[in-house]
């Protein structure tokens, strides 16, 4: 309980660590339509100037010179997915660490234990997630 | 400052910026194939003006004249989006990177970072989550890979694709841990307050650094971890071209292939620049007191740049250096050894921090 006290407690004021206004987020789209816009036009560009004569053989996908034997949207190994959702539990994790981080210093003796306590049930998963061998790839 | 001349300074920053970024990569290229010209004995790029200087131009003419193949068979907007989702995303996270200080110009006051403003105190301030905007812009470059290699519809891009996408993923794992150290000394998501949080030094001669306060078992895992994310050797299993040609970029020509790889060098620029802000203490350096002060002002400018060069410098040097891993090899580095690690470096830096305090 005394954490989220420790917090209201903080947030009035943070010594040294500036704040964000809305106003600095609008540069970021700016730059997004300036990054849009050199992409966009370098293609556009190279529509007008560049030569344009297709063949049947020119469209064909690379197969290192024979023919394509048949489409390429088939099945592929489960380790991709594994993979995948081993991402999106550990990084959510990850993510979980950045706010108790900033706080630390706050939080004090309380948070590190209580982190303590989040990172040991994440490595039982992590251990148990391995002893599966869901970490090797064969 | 009005809304207005706001603005204006800030369209001013993002064409300066981004005028210099596109150039850094363009020679980031030179710069590459002439050092590891050298290192194997060779010259490098020669014929175009001076010491080929003015090779990436002409390469720059010839992937603008050449014949833009779309094959018949790809799923034309998504093939079309794939490239340019890779380079805006990959241009864009240097808006949130802290340059220099604030600097004074007719009567305006703005820090060199495209987000960073100046309060009513003078203090420079810029977002307060800037870390996790960046992670962020960095991440939805995978999307640009796994869709170019998904849209393709060759054997080659795909594999090559979901190759890229399961190595980025594990290491960004890896790569977010490794930040937390740092996160826990300087108690901000700020990256221009990071910066701050660097600036003093021991004894007027060490840098105060995060790298030389505990740091560097992340500072490494964040290295490692960059070269999984930027697909360079000796992590470029995606285009390893000894068994899947070019990778996910294999049905790509002319200019969308170089957005690719302008995409690839301009992430090399935007995680030299995470790395030297987070671990190096990004613009702060030593001042020069018998310099006049018109060119003292331009140091911290000069730190920046130096330590980005070194970051480039080391992936030059690393490629011509390191053979390639294997799959199984990559897959194991980063689950079993590096993510333990980072986060064994997370709770080892906790502690400290816990008994200081």
């Amino acid at each position: 309980m005394w954490g989220f006290r420790a917090l209201r407690a903080r947030a009035g004021h943070t010594a040294g660590v500036p704040y964000a206004m809305p106003q600095n987020y609008i540069p970021i789209f700016v730059f997004l339509l300036v990054a849009f816009a050199v992409a966009a036009g370098t293609l556009l560009v190279a529509t007008i100037v560049r030569p344009r004569n297709p063949e049947k053989v020119k469209g064909m996908a690379y197969e290192c010179g024979i023919e394509v034997q048949e489409g390429s949207r088939k099945r592929y190994t489960v380790r991709f997915y594994i993979v995948a959702i081993l991402f999106v539990i550990f990084d959510v994790e990850t993510i979980f660490l950045f706010p108790w981080a900033v706080q630390f210093k706050q939080l004090g003796a309380y948070g590190f234990v209580e982190m303590i306590v989040f990172l040991g049930i994440l490595v039982l998963g992590y251990l148990w997630v391995w002893k599966k061998g869901a970490l090797e790839w064969i | 400052m009005s809304a207005l001349t706001f603005l204006i300074v800030a369209l001013i920053k993002i064409a300066i910026t981004l005028g210099v970024l596109l150039t850094v990569v363009a020679y980031t290229v030179w710069l590459e194939r002439k050092v590891v010209g050298r290192m194997q004995n060779r010259w490098g790029p020669s014929r175009v003006g001076p010491f080929g200087l003015l090779q990436p131009l002409a390469d720059g003419i010839k992937f603008l004249l050449k014949e833009d193949l779309t094959p018949p068979y790809v799923e034309k907007n998504i093939y079309l989006l794939a490239p340019g989702l890779a380079l805006i995303m990959a241009l864009t996270s240097i808006a949130l990177v802290p340059i220099g200080p604030v600097i004074h110009l007719f009567g305006i006051s703005t820090p060199v970072q495209i987000t960073g403003v100046v309060d009513a105190a003078g203090q420079p301030s810029d977002i307060n989550v800037g870390l996790l905007i960046v992670l962020g812009i960095t991440s939805l470059g995978v999307y640009g890979i796994a869709l170019a290699g998904w849209s393709s519809n060759s054997k080659y891009s795909l594999l090559g694709s979901l190759r890229a996408s399961a190595q980025m993923v594990s290491y960004e794992v890896s790569l977010g841990l490794s930040l937390v150290g740092v996160l826990l000394m300087s108690s901000t998501l700020s990256l221009s307050g990071i910066v701050h949080a660097q600036q003093s030094t021991w004894f007027g001669v060490i840098p105060q650094w995060f790298l030389f306060r505990g740091q560097f078992v992340a500072f490494f895992i964040y290295m490692i971890a960059a070269f999984a994310e930027t697909n360079r050797i000796p992590f470029d299993l995606p285009e390893a071209e000894t068994e899947l040609v070019a990778g996910y970029h294999t049905e790509y020509s002319a200019m969308k292939f170089a957005m690719f790889f302008m995409a690839e060098y301009a992430n090399m620029v935007t995680v030299a620049c995470i790395a030297s802000v987070m671990f190096l203490g990004g613009w702060t350096g030593p001042t020069i007191s018998f310099l006049p002060l018109a060119v003292q002002a331009f140091l911290p400018l000069v730190w920046f740049t130096a330590k980005i060069f070194f970051f480039l410098f080391l992936y030059i040097w690393i490629r011509g250096t390191l053979p390639r891993f294997r799959y199984d090899q990559l897959m194991a580095f980063g689950w079993k050894f590096l993510f333990p690690l980072a986060l064994a470096n997370v709770i080892v830096t906790a502690f400290f921090v816990a008994w200081r305090a």
